[in-house]
């Protein structure tokens, strides 16, 4: 950082001067002053960007999945406690403390939002897309279900009931989408990778768009 | 006082595409991380709480102009200007996050529910009306639900009751409920019947008998 704050006359640091948008300049002011004020640690803030893109997201929630597909048990204790059987996986914390888990069905098929802002599973799916957070997919997810869920290419049977699930509290959740046909003979782990990130929010099928 | 949410969509005619984004992509420029965990850094400060960021976000004139990571990043720079921590005596923070704390916080989370001052007023299959008023204070019932009768789905405990929280007037443990609503109910004659059920996650208050 320090070698921005030098007046230095070479090139290469006037053009990284010059490169900072407003955007960056302005979050890089407060990020100064707060660390200056004792309120942040600057290095936490390293860690807490890399946990997120490193190690807390879908590929957690999928673990989730895969197991209950292959262990019945575990489905019934994750439908029952979804936080409990999620936190025995190790995957606990930070917006997934009070989770529940909706089963997907040749019946009902689940849907999360969160109309009134961006509450998001991130202990188990890390953190939320931009469109779940937006405008068009918060104001119709609740209202036209089916035509959300057409521009994600799911087309649902008629008869399927749709059960939308607004996060207007702390309660967190996760769909367990329906184990694909002719799966029969996957490993947990090549199941994992069939479940998408949009699976578990309802706005996809596992093995569509892994 | 009027208090107006730019942030309640559910329901709205909001006619945009919706964005679609993969799984690996998480942030759009250099900043959005840093805004990031600069929130998540904040909140062990103890100088605001999570009804108290939503609060400040949703009341941002321009909430609808600004990207998600914008949104926060204003309400933060609200709240710091609100809180006096940009002059000259700031409140110290109560806890400030080091870079070694951040796995440990972010595996620990922070539980929203707590002991009940009462029994349950509702159970499970009731049907239950939700209030109709527009509280001129943040809250957590979206305007779509409001005056719609329902069925409580689930009961899941107390949790701290965001409309006080917000307000800096304590956290007012209230019952919790997921409240299911049929489409009839929620858009009427708008006719789109496609056979979903919505649910909200409502708080005790937010409930009437019906």
């Amino acid at each position: 950082m320090s070698e921005h704050e030098h007046h230095s006359h070479e090139p290469h640091a006037e053009h990284a001067q010059r490169t900072l948008s407003p955007m960056e300049l302005r979050v890089r002011a407060l990020e100064t002053l707060l660390t200056e004020k004792g309120y942040i640690d600057p290095a936490a803030l390293d860690v807490l960007i890399d946990a997120y893109q490193t190690k807390i997201g879908p590929r957690n929630g999928a673990r989730v999945v895969a197991r209950a597909w292959c262990d019945a048990e575990f489905r019934r204790w994750l439908l029952a406690d979804a936080t409990a059987a999620i936190a025995s996986l190790g995957l606990t914390g930070r917006q997934g403390e009070h989770m529940v888990a909706v089963e997907n069905t040749p019946q009902v098929h689940n849907l999360v939002v969160c109309t009134l802002c961006s509450c998001y599973p991130w202990a188990v799916l890390g953190l939320p897309p931009t469109w779940y957070k937006s405008a068009p997919y918060r104001a119709r997810a609740v209202k036209d279900p089916r035509g959300v869920l057409k521009e994600f290419g799911v087309e649902l049977p008629e008869t399927t009931q749709i059960r939308i699930w607004d996060s207007t509290a702390e309660i967190r959740y996760l769909v367990l989408p329906q184990r694909p046909a002719g799966s029969e003979d996957l490993s947990e782990q090549q199941l994992a990778n069939l479940v998408t990130r949009d699976s578990m929010i309802g706005t996809g099928l596992p093995g569509k768009d892994a | 006082m009027s208090y107006h949410s730019h942030a309640d969509l559910g329901g709205q005619d909001v006619r945009d595409a919706i964005v679609m984004e993969p799984e690996g992509e998480l942030f759009h420029t250099p900043w959005e991380p840093r805004v990031m965990a600069l929130v998540v850094a904040m909140g062990p400060t103890g100088l605001s709480n999570i009804d108290m960021n939503r609060a400040a976000r949703e009341t941002l004139p321009n909430y609808r102009d600004l990207s998600y990571y914008e949104i926060w990043l204003a309400a933060l720079e609200k709240l710091l200007l609100q809180k006096g921590v940009l002059g000259d005596s700031p409140s110290p923070p109560k806890q400030v996050l080091r870079a070694e704390l951040v796995a440990a916080a972010i595996s620990k989370g922070s539980a929203f529910s707590r002991t009940p001052t009462g029994p349950a007023r509702y159970a499970l299959g009731q049907r239950v009306r939700t209030i109709a008023v527009q509280p001129a204070h943040h809250t957590r019932l979206p305007a779509y639900a409001r005056g719609k009768v329902g069925i409580v789905d689930r009961v899941h405990g107390a949790h701290v009751f965001p409309d006080t929280n917000a307000q800096g007037l304590g956290e007012s443990p209230q019952w919790l409920y997921t409240v299911a609503f049929n489409e009839q109910e929620l858009w009427g004659g708008q006719g789109l019947n496609q056979r979903s059920t919505i649910s909200v996650d409502a708080f005790e208050p937010y409930l009437e008998p019906a």
